[in-house]
């Protein structure tokens, strides 16, 4: 993929080459650098040296409890979390999770995207009907869906019942209950992908479709030629941060069923969570944030490649 | 929610106090608690009632969430050298805490300046806050699972006396009798109902309860061991099964605020939990009682599972006044056990417990002896209230309660699940 900016920023720069120019741009160069600090400061501080931390940690039999690094540990750790079923269960739940959500995520919030931008009266209101959940508190909105899949008494089994359909156990079958966390979160955080495909489709020019409508194409042609080629970068961008989000799966599942029922639903931080603060053991924590550290790493990496590639494909 | 408004009332001086490491308001109690519900509101009014009777001293009061995150904060806080001046602990968690050294060591000496003898306590709390011969906590209550029963639908069951109390219903068919009367002749739903999802707690306290009933033991050797009894707890597991799956008495698929709505509405004739529901049901103004949880299988022995609320000093350093101030307002909620008992627990505090005016409260002094009986949790780094302990097995039992496994397979992955942390050298 080619950036016509930057190669038209490095055409203009290039005639003004000189002894003088070479000065200035070294000035530019520290005015970035000035510019830049407050932010490396901060990104050292809390993200690259806690990282580094959480390494040292990670080699150590620490305890929350004990002063010190504790006894050291060497791989140990790492050992135990890749010989852990609890480890792998959990990691396992995280990837469903993001199996589950990803895709609803992204084709719906396209689908309702082009629906809101066709809706030629009260379009403000779909545009905030569909965004507006995304502003509630994750713990709000856990409350909002442990009522509505409240066997007996709840919404769902009401609704459902009242058209003759048997409502399954949501939250207390270990088969159900990450397919209906997975149901509330799309419900939840649709809204942000959605803003991302409305913004999209007002980049796309108009005439394109005046001249495709000239040349006979229907409204379902439009949208395949036109407007799902048009909205790649969208689609790229909507895709690779709704992956690395529900990899980060963990608020909605700690309130809705703190991991259960039994431990169908715990997701690999939660797990994290439990071994470092629980049972206070930071060290064995640290270790396995490490692991989940490379595994979303790898993921992100790979999953950017491939679309990446299908982009340069289209 | 709760950080963010201890956050706006200490305003500034809660963020000097997190820079210099000073105490958040010196010459005040603060005070960390766990208590929701009608326990919430009944602990509110007794700390009035403190800063009514010691202006001097003044207050500073945190609820946080039950269970584990309770405990990790206190533990955390501690660590970090910020704890409150006094919190609430659970008699069964008690141990993780003592190990790891975070507990003040309370001395016979200071707690007699207070008034605060043994003899002034039950015997059975006292005893599971002391811990390696050092008393590190003082007991308030013990809390006994119950059975809860909603009058109305008894009588028209006819499980009731001449006085309107509930008929003895111990040993195995008994029980089940009642429930299906309730059932039948009583017109309910349900004949009763206990939590079976999202709430490994419940799941753990109605085994336990069965389960100590056969003389069954969990844990030895400071949770180093597991000493599952299989036959036992396969017992009780198909027992469990049997009244909500085959004999479809209790729902198979109702969590926590799903159970107490039945109940509370009328559409089961029994239910089972801790007796601090008492107040839910007071307010939803239900015809209901209260008497200890059946004996199924006990015969001449009672046990049942409970704990106690105990009051501990998170360590911090030696300050005598710290130690003075937190004792004061140890003995004022002491003194305050009748309003504490009104939420359902059983006074540890024997002035009270032995009081003509706690005897007249019922329904709450009906079960009060479950006390001698209480079956505390074994202790362990990671058992007690809430814990990992109560989350492994109550996990497994609420699989056998909503009939998605059998007894075979969740006492295997009870087995298997505490075996992992009894092989997990303590991290405290």
């Amino acid at each position: 993929m080619t950036n016509p900016t930057i190669t038209g920023a490095g055409t203009v720069r290039a005639p003004a080459t000189g002894a003088p120019a070479e000065q200035r741009v070294r000035h530019e160069d520290r005015t970035a650098w000035g510019f830049l600090a407050p932010f490396l400061v901060l990104y050292l501080l809390f993200v690259i040296g806690p990282t580094v931390y959480a390494f040292i940690l990670s080699l150590f039999n620490g305890s929350l409890v004990r002063p010190g690094l504790g006894s050291w540990a060497g791989l140990g750790n790492y050992a135990e979390a890749l010989s852990s079923p609890d480890f792998w269960s959990s990691l396992w739940h995280t990837i469903y999770f993001t199996i589950l959500t990803t895709p609803p995520l992204v084709a719906l919030a396209f689908v309702l995207a082009l629906l809101a931008d066709r809706v030629a009266h009260g379009r403000w209101f779909f545009r905030f009907a569909f965004f507006v959940p995304y502003v509630l508190p994750s713990a709000v909105m856990a409350l909002i869906w442990i009522w509505i899949y409240t066997p007996a008494i709840g919404l769902a089994e009401s609704w459902l019942g009242a058209i003759g359909i048997t409502s399954p156990n949501w939250l207390g079958d270990p088969n159900w209950a990450m397919i209906s966390i997975a149901i509330s979160t799309v419900w939840w955080t649709l809204g942000f992908n959605f803003v991302l495909y409305l913004a999209g489709l007002q980049d796309i020019p108009r005439e394109l479709y005046e001249a495709a409508s000239i040349d006979g194409a229907g409204p379902w042609q439009q949208i395949r030629r036109i407007t799902i080629p048009m909205l790649g970068r969208t689609t790229t961008l909507v895709a690779v941060l709704q992956v690395i989000a529900s990899l980060k799966i963990f608020d909605q599942i700690y309130i809705m069923t703190s991991g259960g029922p039994n431990f169908s639903t715990i997701p690999a931080l939660e797990y994290i969570y439990d071994q470092s603060f629980t049972n206070m053991r930071i060290g064995y924590g640290s270790a396995v944030s490490m692991l989940l550290f490379v595994v979303i790493l790898a993921v992100s990496f790979v999953w950017l490649g491939t679309v990446r590639r299908q982009e340069r494909g289209v | 929610m709760v950080g963010a408004g201890g956050l706006a009332l200490g305003g500034c001086g809660t963020l000097a106090a997190g820079v210099t490491g000073a105490p958040v308001a010196p010459g005040t109690v603060t005070f960390w608690d766990l208590f929701g519900g009608g326990d919430g509101v009944r602990m509110a009014q007794m700390l009035q009632t403190f800063e009514k009777d010691h202006p001097e001293i003044g207050l500073q009061h945190v609820t946080l969430t039950w269970g584990n995150p309770y405990y990790t904060k206190v533990s955390l806080s501690t660590i970090g050298d910020q704890p409150p001046d006094v919190g609430v602990s659970h008699a069964s968690r008690l141990s993780p805490f003592v190990d790891g050294g975070l507990l003040q060591e309370l001395t016979p000496d200071a707690l007699a300046k207070h008034g605060l003898t043994p003899d002034k306590f039950d015997q059975k709390a006292l005893q599971a806050c002391t811990l390696n011969g050092k008393l590190y906590a003082v007991p308030l209550d013990t809390h006994p699972f119950v059975l809860f029963y909603n009058t109305d639908i008894c009588k028209k069951a006819g499980l009731l006396d001449a006085s309107g109390n509930l008929r003895s219903m111990d040993g195995p068919t008994a029980f089940v009798d009642a429930l299906t009367a309730a059932q039948k002749q009583g017109g309910a739903q349900w004949g009763g109902v206990c939590a079976v999802n999202n709430d490994t707690s419940s799941n753990w306290r109605i085994f336990q309860s069965l389960y100590a009933q056969l003389g069954g033991q969990t844990l030895a050797d400071s949770g180093k061991k597991v000493v599952l009894d299989d036959a036992k707890a396969i017992q009780v597991l198909n027992y469990l099964r049997d009244l909500s799956v085959t004999k479809k008495l209790m729902p198979t698929d109702v969590d926590y605020p799903g159970a107490i709505a039945l109940f509370a509405s009328g559409k089961a004739g029994f239910y089972l939990q801790g007796e601090w529901e008492i107040s839910t049901f007071q307010t939803a103004k239900m015809p209901f009682s209260m008497t200890l949880f059946p004996n199924v299988f006990g015969g001449d022995k009672y046990a049942v599972q409970a704990d106690s609320h105990t009051l501990i000093i998170p360590a911090r350093g030696n300050d005598p006044a710290r130690t003075e101030r937190a004792l004061t307002f140890i003995r004022s909620i002491l003194d305050q056990s009748l309003t504490w008992a009104q939420g359902g627990h059983v006074p540890a505090w024997r002035p009270v417990a032995e009081s003509d005016a706690y005897k007249k409260l019922k329904p709450q002094s009906n079960y009060a002896a479950a006390a001698p009986a209480a079956v505390i949790d074994p202790p362990a780094w990671y058992s007690g209230s809430g814990s990992n302990f109560e989350i492994v097995t109550g996990s497994a039992i609420a699989t056998v309660r909503a009939g998605q496994d059998s007894p075979d397979t969740a006492v295997k992955a009870m087995r298997s699940g505490l075996q992992t942390y009894a092989d997990t050298a303590p991290p405290v």
